[in-house]
């Protein structure tokens, strides 16, 4: 396996056994996500966007195959192993921004520091870069629901990236958002993917945040299938 | 197993903090504890008062001498001669002259009106020797004077003028076809003696028909606590059929009956605590549904279930804490010192106040803990099985 390599997912599949129903989202997947990468992850509804990005994110677990990140297996991990795990590897970004709305932006920022060893001056450092990145160095102690959608998707962006993570996963990250906030949001993926070298996966239905990533892979019914989008 | 506090927490915090998202509902499930304390505290307030009052009025330097069987002073009967006999027992303190110090005494019911119910109560009466007065501890005429001997006179306990109309120092007042002149008030420092009224020993004997006859004689005990040599004195002679106590057993036991108002209001607050507890429960699972999402999210970040579930216990601790401290609180403020009184033992009316001790208090709390945790445990658990993938999931 090459050193570039940062996700390998070999013969994966995923059943969700509903009463009698067996739903079968990915039978025998194989794909691979290199150092690096900004990848945008198409497809219909129901396709299992979602449920590929929960196990990239080791948030939910494959019924089938193997999941190697950076060099060791995350697919048979115990439920607190894979919470140690994303606290120290992933920075989650989702549709709804999901920030904890009693918190102020930097104090939501600062909860996935808890969960390292920062002492609290080392904290409010990583936590000012953060939002600085973001360009809400003047919201810090602003709380969500005095802030603009946008702005609150920026202050999540800021929380995920605080602990510098490899990796980050972006659920439809400015579905929420009108065109220009979203143009917004997806530069600043952008520079984090350049600049920060931060590979980044992110789930969209809009062909027009997919032109930010590097590339696109398109998912239908659980296989990715070949769809020059992006010409 | 870094921050593992820290984000214990946090977590904690971000509870409490979301609580004004459910104010009513929390506040409901504070209410409802609150009730449950205070009604708890209400009546042990009222059985550790009581207890109170009879604990502090027997004393273990005075024996009681009742007749075999009479249970109380006043089914008790003992002749002139019984007493007289009884005297000559060992184990009795003498005075300076060498006779022994004692006081036979009657007890006989009066009828008076309750003060706030205007309903008609048994008083009991005793008929005392002004010798008898000085086997009474924290003894004192607090207005008037003490009764002289020979007359319709009476000294009324502070606890009696307090609760019944009609006993102010001056006053005639009838019991039956006899009048009697109120000439003084006494207190004990809050014992059960205070709930009577004294007149002269001859005088009630004459005016209640009881001939020559006593109905107790207390005794001044040589030995605190002794009553040894006045049992086998009494045993040793066939024509004294007699029990002898000390005074503080003889009240500690007549107190026993009331234990029973502890029980009844520790039954009563757990079955209206099952009714908070559900309460509680559903207060919280209500509060684990609607933070799901964010629970579900602080898991992805990396946040332990342990973190989640000690946020919901928390969360439940807090709201029953504070609705303990307010029914405690509400408590204290209604019922810690009110005055009540009740049927003693003796079917008369023992003038008592209600008494919340700092271990009454605790207790409460420690009803409201219980409830905070149980109804926060089950709810915490299903909070630590919130599945993570909720947090991709769109408002619900
Ligand atoms: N927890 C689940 N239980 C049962 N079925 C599920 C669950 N999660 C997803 N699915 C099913 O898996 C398929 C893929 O879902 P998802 O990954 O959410 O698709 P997408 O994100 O592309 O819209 C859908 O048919 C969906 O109904
Ligand atoms: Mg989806």
């Amino acid at each position: 396996m090459s050193d570039d390599i940062l996700f390998d997912l070999k013969g994966v599949s995923k059943k969700f056994v509903k009463g009698k129903d067996t739903i079968t989202v990915f039978d025998g997947l194989d794909m691979s996500i290199a150092r690096g990468d900004f990848l945008a992850i198409m497809g219909p509804s129901g396709s299992g966007k979602t449920t590929l990005l929960n196990m990239l994110g080791g948030v939910d677990q494959p019924t089938g195959g193997e999941i190697w990140f950076d060099g060791s297996r995350i697919d048979s991990l115990s439920e607190n192993q894979l919470a140690a795990w994303r606290a120290n590897n992933i920075g989650f970004i989702f549709q709804f921004y999901n920030l904890m709305p009693m918190l102020n932006a930097e104090r939501n920022v600062e909860l996935p520091l808890l969960l390292t060893k920062l002492s609290r001056s080392q904290r409010k450092k990583n936590i000012a870069a953060a939002l600085e990145l973001v360009s809400l160095s003047d919201r810090a102690r602003h709380m969500p629901a005095e802030m603009s959608g946008g702005q609150q998707q920026r202050v999540a962006i800021a929380r995920a990236l605080v602990s510098d993570p490899k990796l980050m996963l972006c659920d439809e990250p400015t579905g929420d958002l009108d065109r220009e906030t979203a143009d917004e949001i997806l530069s600043m993926l952008q520079l984090l993917n350049r600049e920060y070298d931060k590979t980044i996966v992110m789930v969209t239905h809009d062909p027009e945040a997919a032109k930010y990533a590097k590339r696109t892979l398109h998912l239908d019914k659980g296989v990715f299938v070949e769809k020059d989008l992006a010409a | 197993m870094a921050g593992f506090f820290s984000q214990i927490w946090t977590v904690i915090v971000m509870n409490i903090l979301s609580l004004p998202r459910r104010a009513w509902m929390s506040l409901a499930a504070v209410f409802a504890v609150a009730v449950v304390v205070a009604v708890l505290l209400a009546f042990l307030a009222m059985a550790k008062g009581f207890e109170k009052t009879l604990a502090g009025t027997g004393s273990d330097k005075v024996a009681i001498v009742t007749r075999v069987g009479s249970q109380s002073e006043l089914n008790s009967v003992l002749g002139r001669d019984t007493v007289n006999n009884l005297t000559t027992a060992p184990g009795i303190a003498p005075d300076a002259d060498g006779n022994p110090i004692y006081s036979s005494e009657l007890f006989v019911i009066v009828d008076g009106i309750k003060r706030n119910s205007q309903t008609q109560a048994n008083i009991p009466m005793r008929g005392i020797f002004l010798e008898g007065f000085d086997l009474r501890e924290n003894l004192t005429i607090v207005e008037g004077r003490a009764f002289e001997s020979g007359r319709n006179e009476i000294v009324v306990g502070k606890g009696v003028q307090q609760q019944f109309e009609g006993f102010d120092v001056g006053a005639e007042i009838r019991f039956g076809k006899t009048a009697w002149q109120v000439v003084g008030v006494f207190s004990t420092g809050g014992s059960a003696f205070e709930s009577e009224l004294w007149a002269d020993a001859p005088t009630v004997q004459s005016q209640f028909q009881r001939g020559s006859s006593f109905q107790t004689v207390r005794l001044l005990l040589a030995n605190a606590d002794d009553v040894t040599p006045i049992k086998e004195f009494i045993d040793n002679d066939p024509t004294l059929n007699l029990d002898v106590q000390t005074e503080a057993d003889y009240f500690a036991s007549q107190g026993e009956a009331l234990n029973g108002i502890a029980i009844f209001g520790w039954a009563i607050s757990i079955v209206m605590g099952l009714g908070a507890l559900a309460g509680a429960l559903n207060t919280m699972y209500t509060s684990v549904a609607a933070r799901a999402q964010e629970t579900a999210t602080l898991r992805a970040i990396g946040f332990s279930n342990t973190s989640a579930f000690a946020g919901t216990l928390a969360e439940s601790m807090v709201l029953s804490i504070v609705g303990g401290i307010v029914g405690a609180f509400a408590a204290w403020l209604f019922f810690d010192g009110f005055s009540a009184s009740t049927l003693g033992a003796t079917f008369t009316q023992v003038v008592f106040s209600f008494e919340l001790t700092p271990e009454l208090f605790a207790n409460g709390i420690q009803l409201a803990l219980a409830i905070g945790f149980i109804g926060g445990f089950f709810p915490a658990w299903r909070s630590a099985r919130v599945p993570v993938v909720t947090a991709f999931q769109g408002v619900e």
